[in-house]
């Protein structure tokens, strides 16, 4: 039997391996100091991690990544708060469907998604690229603010509501000194997983670029095909740095049990 | 009074995803069945007799069985001892699988082609170990793209399974085992069938994202397309927007399928859901 769990140790470690040694390899070849990706490096500088921010684009489309995530968080929550609120507190007829509308941005794939934004919020409705942006991304954040909320509010005791409302107060004043607070843990954790999921999002972006205006996932896709320089290997670093730290704040808000949770 | 703040509360989020969502894919979706004006089904029956447009499909389809396939046979074993371990480890282990999980697919993707390049790690390996006398081609072919998919893909399985077996009533482990049934046989016969729901709804997640991811084959397959690169050909490059509805719409339709089929044998093997 000891045999069979060492067998299984082993093969973990491999494919831990697997998934974490591609990051490792990235990192490392990020001081690089020639003009190639090489692994190992035959000299160790920060070279490529200065040449991020002598780049226009990478600085520009980072700060149009920054602001696209962050107003369509905002709209995202003004929307999807009180509907998560409506869903998890009532019952109600034709609740399967409104649920329904508001999973379909992840039921449906990405990259058609993009192309519809494309051809009818861009083209049809004739919206400047800046503004379908934010739309699009505050579209495929719905669902992930609206579903991280909603397990924050299925932990929730709504009798404490109704003795808050039975002692005279408000619905809304309910709402903003008792529910509110309760939940604040969940909705900072939707927050960050929204803002991961629109800043790091590929499949709409990519159709939403015009004169001037790009994502960095995007730029850095562009850059990717154009040269083979360790500046996106630096990048990454960085992003993965960010990552993690998101990563352990969303862990200490709501736990490990938030991923494993389908 | 009640149904007053219900609508309250959800009519701008439904207002919102009909006019930005519902509508422009209903629409494009509608497009597809027109053809100057009437109703034809003339575009859907050009391309499934185009055998290059066929190609595409299949290729996708293959590639994403593959990878959900591959995901099932790591991801089982590796979620079996994540689970089984004390609470420390395991959560030790579990951040290791989320990490890559949110990290940039573009990140991700990038990182495989240093590795599977010509010249990448991976070659100059064996080249100098003297296990390869040329260097492999892998990148830019249905290889790089699966590998890159299960790499995108088997932290999902991962996690999902473990949220499974972490559910397993141990009780039942031990009073299978202390009726006389060996260590194998109480997998197979308990771990592994109370695990099918968790491992349909694992699948469905990988071979949807499988079929409809763009950033990984674009980066790791070179010329050679799947269904989501040929739909943003068209689009963008070859501005055939009819055919790209088209496409799309397929992708949309494979999609559901593929869902509903694995929901009804989720359901059908877990009647209490």
């Amino acid at each position: 039997m000891q045999e069979k769990h060492r067998g299984l140790a082993l093969f973990t470690i491999l494919v831990f391996i697997f998934l974490l040694g591609p990051l490792v390899i990235i990192s490392i070849t990020s001081f690089e100091s020639g003009s190639i990706l090489k692994f190992p490096p035959e000299e160790y500088s920060f070279r490529w991690y200065e040449n991020i921010f002598k780049v226009e684009m990478f600085l520009s489309t980072f700060k149009t990544s920054i602001i696209v995530s962050i107003a369509g968080n905002i709209l995202a929550l003004l929307l999807g708060v009180p509907a998560a609120y409506a869903l998890s507190r009532f019952n109600f007829a034709g609740k399967g469907i409104i649920n329904a509308i508001f999973v379909s941005p992840i039921l449906i794939p990405g990259i058609v998604l993009g192309f519809s934004f494309l051809r009818y919020i861009v083209v049809t409705y004739n919206l400047p690229i800046y503004l379908s942006l934010f739309i699009g991304h505050t579209v495929i954040m719905l669902p992930f603010i609206i579903r991280v909320i909603s397990s924050s509010l299925a932990n929730f005791d709504f009798p404490i509501e109704e003795a808050a409302l039975s002692l005279g107060a408000t619905r809304i004043g309910t709402f903003f000194s008792v529910v509110l607070p309760n939940i604040k843990s969940g909705i900072i954790a939707a927050v960050m997983i929204a803002f991961l999921e629109s800043f790091n999002n590929v499949d709409i972006s990519v159709y939403m670029t015009g004169p001037g205006v790009s994502t960095f996932p995007i730029q850095m896709l562009l850059y990717v095909e154009n040269y083979f320089d360790p500046t996106v290997a630096a990048i990454s670093v960085l992003l993965m740095f960010l990552t993690a730290i998101f990563m352990f704040a969303v862990e200490r808000l709501m736990g490990l049990s938030y991923f494993t949770k389908r | 009074m009640k149904k007053r703040y219900l609508y309250l509360l959800l009519l701008p989020g439904v207002l919102f995803l009909t006019i930005f969502l519902v509508i422009p894919i209903l629409s494009m979706i509608g497009t597809t069945f027109h053809d100057e004006g009437s109703f034809s089904l003339q575009g859907y029956i050009d391309f499934f007799k185009d055998k290059y447009f066929i190609d595409i499909l299949l290729t996708t389809l293959r590639v994403s069985l593959l990878t959900t396939f591959i995901c099932i046979l790591i991801g089982f074993p590796v979620s079996y001892y994540i689970a089984k371990l004390p609470s420390k480890r395991k959560a030790i282990l579990l951040l290791f699988t989320i990490f890559p999980l949110l990290t940039s697919p573009v990140v991700r993707s990038f990182s495989w082609m240093i590795i599977i390049g010509k010249n990448g790690v991976l070659n100059k390996t064996l080249l100098s170990l003297g296990l390869i006398q040329e260097p492999l081609n892998i990148l830019y072919t249905p290889n790089a793209i699966i590998i890159g998919l299960v790499h995108l893909f088997l932290p999902l399985i991962i996690v999902t399974l473990v949220g499974v077996m972490e559910n397993i009533d141990s009780d039942l482990l031990r009073a299978s085992e202390s009726l006389g049934a060996s260590k194998i046989a109480t997998f197979m016969k308990i771990i592994v069938p109370l695990c099918v729901p968790g491992l349909v709804i694992g699948s469905i997640l990988v071979f949807v994202g499988s079929f409809t991811a763009y950033t990984t084959p674009a980066l790791l397959g070179g010329k050679q397309r799947v269904i989501s690169t040929f739909l943003y050909q068209n689009a963008i490059t070859l501005n055939d927007w009819k055919l790209a509805s088209i496409v799309a719409t397929i992708m949309i339709v494979v999609t559901f399928i593929i869902i509903s089929i694995m929901n009804g044998v989720a359901k059908k093997l877990n009647p209490k859901g």
